[in-house]
C-alpha cells in the first residue's frame, strides 16, 4: 500500500442491491491479468457494457453523468460476497472508489479491500436508510470521511460514527501495510518454527 | 484467546490455540500456516510483490502449486489458444521454479483442482491450518483442518512469512440429526443450509458440520458440504475428523506411515469439540426431511427442494428481498409459481471442486448407464483431477458417458468458473453440480440450476430438471455414492 488514508470528500455512487457478488465486480474472464493495473473497464464489466463492448442503454450507474470521479459508494447488504479475487478491490480503486458504505461485506472482500486503501465502513441499518434518504433528496450530497475520527460528516452538518478494526485503522492511517508487520515478527516466528516441526513436506517425493 | 485447560473448547478454538505464534494487544493473531496451496490465476501478483521487496519464499516446503483454473479441458496434445492464460500458466511455472515451490501443472500425473488435489495427495490433514488464494478452500475442513480462502495480498505474506494477521473467527453449529433419502445427497444438505441462512448468514463466522448425517457420510460427501461453507458467508466449515477420515487417508503419499501414522492418528482424536463447549450460533436441520434441492436465482442461496415452485415476489414481505428476487427470475426468465421440475435444460456439467471427485462421476455414470442424454442436451462430464480422470477410465465410467453421448474431458475448474473457453451461450439453461449460480458465472448470460450430480444426471436423461428418486432402481444407485 503507497498513500496513507486522508480525510476526504466526495460526492456518493448508489449502488441498492444486496448480495452483490465479486463475479459482478469483475466477471473471471478479466483474472487472466498477471499485473493489478487497468481493471478500471472491468469493473461491473457485464453490467456497463454489451457485448460489442458500447455502454448499456440506460447506462449503469457508474457511467451516468456526474458519476466519474466519485469515491464512495453505498451499496446493499453484503456486498463483496462469492470469490477471493482480489481483482474486486483492484478494479474498485483504478476507477477511483476510496470508501463503501454497506450494513455488511463477505469477510474476504472487506479484508481484501482494507490490503488496497479501500475503506469498508459498517453502519447499522436505520443509518444506512437514513443515508438513501440523503441520496433521494439530494443525490450529488457531499460526505466527509475521517477515518482518524471513525466519523462521516454529512452536508447538514451532523455525524455519523462508525467502528473500523483499530489495526485496521492503524495500517490505513500510516499508510503501512500488513506484511511489513509480519516481517517485524521474526523473532517470534522463528522461536514458534523453533518449537513446531513442520506437519508437511510438499517437496518430497510423491509417489 | 487460550481458555484454561478445563474449558469445554470447540475444535476451531483448538486449531486456533496450535497455531497463534504471538498476537500483540489490540492487533489481530499471527498465525501460522501449515499448508498454503497456490494456483495460476490468484498467485502472480503476489510473486511480483515478493521480487519488488527482496523476499523468498519461506517455507517452499509447506507450499504447493498446480494450473486449474484456466487451463483448457480439451486434449492435452493440443496447443493453447489462448495466449492471455498460457502466459499466466506460463508465469506460475516461471515462479514455482524460481522459488523452488512444487509444481503438478499440466501433464502432471497429479495436477488437478486444488481442493481436490490437496485430500488425493494426503497432503489435506486433520488440525492444520490451510489457506489458498481461493474461496473455495473451505472444502479441506472436511478432515477438520482450519481451511479457508485468502486474496492476494494474503498469499503474498504467507509466501513471505508462513504466517498471516487474522482475528479469532467466531463459530457456528450445523447439527444435521436424522438420515438421508435414497437420492438425497450432501450437495442437497448444504444447498438447503444456504437456503435457510442466506449467502451472508455465516459471515465472520466458521461453520462445524455435526450430528448423525454428517458422520454417516463418505470424505468426499463432506468435502461437498465444506467446500460450499463460503457460499453460505462463511470463510470456513470444517467436520472433526472421525475413522472414516482416517481411513480414507491412509496410505497416501503425504500422510506419516508406520509408527508416525498410529502417533498421528492418537494427536488427531483429541481434535474434534469437546462435550458442552459453546458456540456463537447454531442451526438445526433435519435429514429425513430433505429433499433434492435445485437453485432456481442468482445466488447460491436462492434454493428449493426440487417438488416445489418458483418464489413469488409478490409473496416477499421485505422490498429489497423482493427486488432482488424480481431482478434474479428476470435473468433467469423462470415465472413466479412455476414448478423447477421440467423446466427445459441445454447444458449439464458435471464436475468442479464441489462434485467432480471419484465418486461424484461414479453416481452419475450409474445412473447413466444404458441410457442415453436426451437429444439436444450437451452432457459435459469434467474430471477433478488427472489421478479423478484416470480412475474413471479405469473404472469404465468413461466408457458410460462417451456411450451416452456426453464430452468427457480433460481435468480442470472448466464450466464452473468459465475462464477457459467451457462456457454457456447467453440464454442457456444448465444443471451444474458446481457451487456458484451468479449472473454470467458460468458464461455471459448464462443461467445456472445448481444441484447434486444424481440430479444432473436425471435432468441430462430427460432433458429437463429431473427428480433423482424418480431415476429406476434409485435405492442401488444412491448405495454406488457410499462406496
Amino acid at each position: 500500500m503507497a498513500e496513507p488514508f486522508r480525510v476526504f470528500t466526495s460526492k456518493v455512487v448508489p449502488l441498492p442491491a444486496e448480495n452483490v457478488d465479486t463475479d459482478q465486480i469483475v466477471p473471471a474472464r478479466y483474472l487472466k491479468v498477471t499485473d493489478k493495473a487497468g481493471l478500471a473497464d472491468a469493473l461491473f464489466r457485464d453490467w456497463r457494457f454489451d457485448e460489442d463492448g458500447s455502454l448499456k442503454d440506460p447506462p449503469f450507474i457508474l457511467d451516468r453523468p456526474g458519476m466519474g470521479g466519485r469515491g464512495i459508494m453505498l451499496v446493499g447488504d453484503n456486498f463483496g460476497c462469492g470469490s477471493s479475487r482480489e481483482h474486486a478491490p483492484w478494479a474498485l480503486t483504478a476507477w477511483g472508489v476510496r470508501a463503501i458504505l454497506s450494513t455488511s461485506y463477505a469477510d474476504i472482500f472487506r479484508s481484501n479491500s482494507l490490503k488496497n486503501g479501500v475503506l469498508p465502513i459498517v453502519v447499522p441499518p436505520q443509518v444506512h436508510a437514513r443515508l438513501w434518504a440523503l441520496l433521494d433528496e439530494d443525490p450529488d450530497a457531499e460526505l466527509t470521511i475521517d477515518l482518524a475520527e471513525e466519523g462521516i460528516l454529512l452536508p447538514d452538518g451532523s455525524t455519523i460514527d462508525f467502528r473500523i478494526d483499530p489495526f485496521a485503522k492503524q495500517m490505513l492511517l500510516a499508510g503501512t501495510d500488513e506484511l511489513g508487520y509480519l516481517l517485524s515478527k521474526e523473532h517470534e516466528m522463528a522461536a514458534w518454527e523453533a518449537a513446531h516441526s513442520p506437519r508437511i513436506d510438499t517437496v518430497a517425493g510423491v509417489r | 484467546m487460550p481458555h484454561p485447560a478445563p474449558q469445554p473448547r470447540t475444535i476451531v478454538d483448538k486449531i486456533w490455540t496450535d497455531h497463534v505464534v504471538t498476537q500483540d494487544p489490540g492487533a489481530p493473531a499471527v498465525l501460522a500456516i501449515d499448508l498454503h496451496l497456490i494456483h495460476e490465476v490468484t498467485s502472480p501478483q503476489a510473486f511480483t510483490g515478493l521480487r519488488q521487496r527482496g523476499l523468498r519464499v519461506r517455507r517452499p516446503s509447506q507450499t504447493v502449486a498446480t494450473a486449474d483454473h484456466s487451463i483448457p479441458t480439451t486434449p492435452r496434445n493440443l496447443p493453447m489458444l489462448d495466449l492471455q492464460a498460457a502466459a499466466q500458466i506460463g508465469q506460475l511455472e516461471q515462479n514455482c521454479a524460481e522459488f523452488g515451490i512444487p509444481l503438478h501443472g499440466i501433464g502432471s500425473p497429479h495436477q488437478g483442482i486444488v481442493h481436490v488435489i490437496g485430500p488425493q495427495l494426503g497432503l489435506t490433514q486433520p488440525g492444520m491450518t490451510i489457506v489458498c488464494g481461493d474461496s473455495h478452500t473451505s472444502t479441506h475442513g472436511a478432515f477438520g483442518a482450519l481451511a479457508f480462502g485468502i486474496g492476494t495480498s494474503e498469499v503474498e505474506m504467507v509466501l513471505a512469512t508462513q504466517t498471516l494477521l487474522q482475528r479469532d473467527p467466531k463459530t457456528y453449529e450445523v447439527r444435521v440429526d436424522g438420515r438421508l433419502a435414497p437420492g438425497v445427497s450432501s450437495k442437497d444438505i448444504i444447498l438447503a443450509l444456504i437456503s435457510r441462512i442466506g449467502v451472508g448468514g455465516g459471515t465472520g463466522h466458521v461453520f462445524e458440520y455435526r450430528g448423525e448425517a454428517i458422520r454417516a457420510l463418505t470424505m468426499e460427501q463432506r468435502m461437498t458440504i465444506c467446500n460450499m461453507s463460503i457460499e453460505g458467508g462463511a470463510r470456513a466449515g470444517l467436520i472433526a475428523p472421525d475413522d472414516t477420515t482416517f481411513e480414507y487417508m491412509h496410505g497416501r503419499d503425504h500422510v506419516p506411515h508406520g509408527v508416525g501414522w498410529d502417533a498421528a492418528v492418537a494427536r488427531w482424536r483429541g481434535l474434534p469439540t469437546d462435550d458442552g463447549a459453546m458456540f456463537d450460533k447454531s442451526i438445526t436441520i433435519d435429514a429425513n426431511t430433505l429433499e433434492p434441492m435445485v437453485t432456481y436465482g442468482t445466488n447460491p442461496g436462492m434454493g428449493i427442494p426440487i417438488s416445489a415452485a418458483v418464489p413469488a415476489p409478490d409473496d416477499e414481505a421485505d422490498p429489497s428481498a423482493r427486488r432482488a428476487l424480481e431482478r434474479a427470475l428476470e435473468y433467469m426468465d423462470l415465472r413466479p409459481g412455476q414448478p423447477i421440475l421440467g423446466q427445459k435444460v441445454d447444458v449439464v456439467f458435471v464436475g468442479s471442486c464441489t462434485n467432480g471427485r471419484i465418486s461424484d462421476l461414479r453416481l452419475a455414470a450409474a445412473a447413466l448407464k444404458d441410457r442415453r442424454v436426451a437429444d439436444g442436451v450437451r452432457l459435459m462430464v469434467t474430471p477433478g483431477s488427472d489421478e479423478v480422470k484416470r480412475e474413471a477410465e479405469r473404472e469404465g465410467l468413461a466408457d458410460i458417458f462417451r456411450a451416452a453421448g456426453a464430452d468427457w474431458r480433460e481435468s480442470g475448474c472448466s464450466m464452473c468458473i468459465a475462464m477457459n473457453g467451457d462456457q454457456l451461450s447467453p440464454g442457456q439453461y444448465a444443471v451444474s453440480t458446481s457451487n456458484r449460480n451468479f449472473e454470467g458465472r458460468q458464461g455471459k448470460g448464462g443461467r445456472t440450476f445448481l444441484a447434486s450430480p444424481l440430479t444432473a444426471a436425471a435432468s441430462a436423461i430427460n432433458g429437463v430438471v429431473s427428480d433423482p428418486r424418480q431415476l429406476p432402481g434409485i435405492e442401488s444407485l444412491a448405495a454406488v455414492g457410499g462406496r
